[in-house]
């Protein structure tokens, strides 16, 4: 039982990340969920990886409860009543957030704050004041920066009074995205949000026009990272396949295209059928949770997500580039092959039929994941053009708009900006607008200088990662992924645009 | 479209050349010799000395047919040409056709509010620059004149007319103090300060302060603040030693002009104005 002795000896971790990670070595003993060798040796080979799921998923990975169902009609299983003022639904959602089950134990979404509070806006002072305290409340409750709230399209004073806390508050936690509209965003709101980004790096900028396009008539959200899924729906699992890893089996190009890709794609979908049938007919989740009886989420709208991670190093090995200066990113050849690969990684995800995902066409979708710290170089997140070779900021844009379009389930990347840009945040609106027009689905950025800093998605204090080296306990659980992927992945050393 | 200009950089995105995101032009050559410049290898054309040829640690430059040629897929960027160049100059430069430079700014205009057209002194190239309006307004972009004033501008109405305005340097009023500053006068420069707000056409004045020369920046500072409309940003870039040639060194020094100090003269223009006044 040494695992457990060193989960309960570690000084770093908190009283509540010790019971997490007791937890989930008590899910890893179990072996009811079925698994394929094929699976299993990928797994070993590190090719795949099951993103810290374990053996035995008793709960979708992202849950996006509809928090319009509590605002509307309250909740009976917890006796919330439908909130009257800004304090009752502060308080109603401060209750419900702890019992929104997630991968991480945290809810990955607290749903968009523009719409959920302007009904009860009635007071400035009132609402500033109850948006302050349940912003604390969320940093040191829901100790985890893959919380995620929304805000936007349209502009509001509920969203100036985040924006307004967000930047004087300076807390990692939650995550928050403005969903972006040129159509529906004033300038004046967007110019307000990238003066926010910059001080306490986000809100980050999604991409509404293509995510709403997906969703169709349906409502999404950003979720986690920078998830895209389902609004009273979620994700049921995470799956990744690392494409470097898997490159290297691989005699050529065309022989990864054309075997090695599509039989790991098919491995990886197989265990999406095996771990989604487990969670939806084993677990007990969709049969007795209160969030499926009380209608906050329907199983039909989850989905599977399909995990992509180092698209970068797997065409430079590909193409035998040895110098990634000049590879991935800075050569039209390189360019094409990436977005072969991904073409190809679409093809078969769309002509796969997915279980129960009937409102997402019977599909699993797309995710450019963002890397995990034992991912190291060799993996750059998703579709980014490694970090240290980085070209000119236009065409670091424009590279990675082409690879976003099949990423239903999100993809992005960050954009580190120097203290001249502070002074002009409508240049970086202009640049953001560009990026998404090109068909880019999300930016984030955030100034060089600040101690919130995003890593490769998701925010941490640096201050918090001090406090890790120092062998003392951070409240925020990610702060451990935040340390190892600034040390083994070089995470915040993203190229800084000047000018 | 036969026109061509010289140009010694373009920045595809900047933050400091106007409202928004910019793509910013430099052109090479300036009638001014300012002993502060802080890039003073845009003053001149080059003359196909080659003495900088020999010097280039990647072997970017090479003479064809008299003229020095710069190979920028070999260039480093080391600058070690510009540091060995005695005319203030530099081979690093592009020569542009009107149609060229209007397709770089195509592929950059989804990221930009406009461009803007610096120097050197970019009304050298007054005509190319009129062809080169005429073509981006047609991508819906805004298009700045960033200039020394050093022509009159009343002779340029057309350009004027099609362009969103100059952002223009007044580096002092004492017309002896310029002469020494810059070796040129003064008098153009304040006839287009005056000549650029009766037709709606000045965006912003920028004034250099210079370290231990009190007298000439309270000069130009109260004289500005004065002359200039409310509406009109006047900016006051402090003197900062960085790029400045041994010959400007040796008069300004290695000092810059501190935030407290630059603020005093912001206080100046303050009482005269009720314009912005912005230190940079």
């Amino acid at each position: 039982m040494s695992k457990v002795h060193d989960i309960i000896s570690d000084p770093t971790l908190t009283y509540e990340q010790q019971v997490l990670s007791l937890a989930r070595l008590a899910e890893n003993m179990d072996d009811s969920l079925a698994r394929d060798p094929e699976w299993i040796e990928a797994l070993n080979e590190e090719i795949l990886c099951d993103l810290g799921e374990g053996l035995a998923p008793y709960r979708p990975r992202y849950i996006v409860p509809d928090y319009k169902v509590l605002m509307e009609k309250g909740c009976k299983f917890l006796n919330i009543e439908a909130p009257t003022d800004i304090w009752e639904a502060t308080n109603a959602l401060l209750i419900f957030y702890k019992h929104v089950p997630s991968i991480t134990s945290f809810p990955v979404y607290l749903g968009n704050f523009s719409k959920l509070f302007a009904p009860f806006d009635t007071d400035e002072k009132q609402t500033k004041k109850a948006l302050r305290l349940f912003l604390q409340h969320i940093d040191s409750t829901l100790t985890d920066s893959f919380v995620h709230a929304n805000i936007g399209p349209e502009d509001n004073r509920v969203s100036r009074i985040i924006l307004e806390l967000t930047e004087e508050m300076q807390l990692a936690i939650p995550n928050i995205t403005l969903l972006y509209n040129p159509e529906k965003t004033s300038d004046d709101f967007g110019v307000a949000s990238v003066k926010c980004m910059l001080a306490t790096s986000k809100p980050s900028f999604a991409n509404d026009v293509m995510y709403q396009q997906d969703a169709g008539s349906k409502e999404y959200a950003i979720v986690s990272c920078y998830n895209s899924l389902r609004v009273g729906g979620g994700g049921y699992t995470l799956p990744r396949i690392r494409l470097y890893n898997a490159s290297l089996k691989a005699k050529d190009a065309n022989d990864f295209i054309t075997h090695v890709l599509p039989n790991y794609v098919q491995i990886m979908l197989k265990n999406m059928d095996q771990r989604i049938r487990y969670i939806v007919e084993e677990s007990s989740f969709f049969k007795s949770n209160f969030l499926v009886k009380e209608g906050f989420v329907k199983q039909e709208n989850f989905t599977g997500m399909f995990g992509v991670v180092g698209l970068a190093e797997c065409v430079n090995h590909l193409l035998d580039s040895k110098d990634q200066n000049a590879g991935y990113g800075h050569n039209e050849e390189a360019t094409n092959l990436g977005l072969q690969i991904l073409d190809t990684i679409h093809d078969l995800v769309v002509g796969h039929k997915g279980l129960y995902c009937e409102g997402c066409n019977d599909t699993y979708v797309m995710h450019a994941q963002v890397g995990i710290d034992s991912d190291g170089t060799e993996n750059s997140p998703g579709v980014r053009i490694p970090i240290g070779s980085e070209p000119e900021l236009r065409d670091h844009i424009l590279l990675e708009a082409k690879m976003h379009k099949h990423f239903v389930s999100g993809v992005g990347d960050i954009f580190k900006f120097d203290e001249t840009w502070t002074k002009t945040p409508e240049a970086v609106l202009q640049i953001i607008k560009g990026a998404l027009t090109s068909g880019m689905r999300y930016f984030s950025g955030y100034n060089a200088d600040n101690d919130v800093v995003r890593v490769t998605g998701y925010l941490v204090k640096r201050s918090e990662i001090e406090k890790l080296r120092n062998n003392e306990a951070s409240l925020n659980q990610v702060t451990m992924f935040g340390k190892g992927a600034e040390e083994k992945g070089k995470a915040l050393s993203r190229k800084i645009y000047s000018e | 479209m036969s026109k061509t200009a010289i140009v010694n950089k373009i920045i595809p995105f900047s933050n400091v050349d106007g409202p928004g995101n910019r793509t910013a032009i430099f052109f090479q050559s300036c009638p001014f010799r300012c002993l502060y410049c802080h890039n003073p290898e845009t003053i001149n054309l080059c003359v196909d000395c080659g003495e900088c040829i020999p010097t280039c640690p990647t072997h970017a430059l090479s003479k064809v047919n008299g003229k020095v040629v710069w190979d920028s897929s070999k260039c480093v960027d080391c600058d070690t040409c510009i540091k060995v160049c005695k005319h203030h100059s530099s081979p690093k430069v592009k020569t542009y056709d009107v149609q060229t430079l209007v397709a770089y700014i195509k592929e950059h205009a989804l990221f930009i509010s406009g461009i803007t057209v610096s120097g050197g002194e970019c009304m050298n190239y007054a005509d190319f620059i009129y062809d080169l309006f005429v073509e981006v307004k047609k991508l819906g972009l805004t298009c700045l004149i960033d200039s020394n004033g050093a022509y009159d501008f009343k002779q340029y109405k057309p350009l004027l007319e099609i362009s969103d305005g100059v952002m223009l340097d007044v580096k002092a009023v004492d017309e002896a103090f310029h002469q020494k500053l810059c070796r040129y006068s003064n008098k153009v420069v304040l006839e287009n300060l005056e000549y650029l707000q009766s037709i709606g056409k000045l965006v912003e004045v920028r004034t250099v302060l210079l370290p231990e020369e009190d007298e000439q920046n309270t000069k130009t500072v109260d004289y500005v603040s004065k002359h200039l409309e409310a509406s009109i940003p006047y900016k006051l870039l402090r003197y900062r030693p960085y790029g400045v040639r041994p010959e400007g060194v040796s008069v300004f020094g290695m000092k810059t002009v501190s935030e407290a100090e630059a603020n005093a003269y912001k206080k100046i223009a303050l009482m005269n104005r009720q314009g912005q006044v912005y230190v940079v």
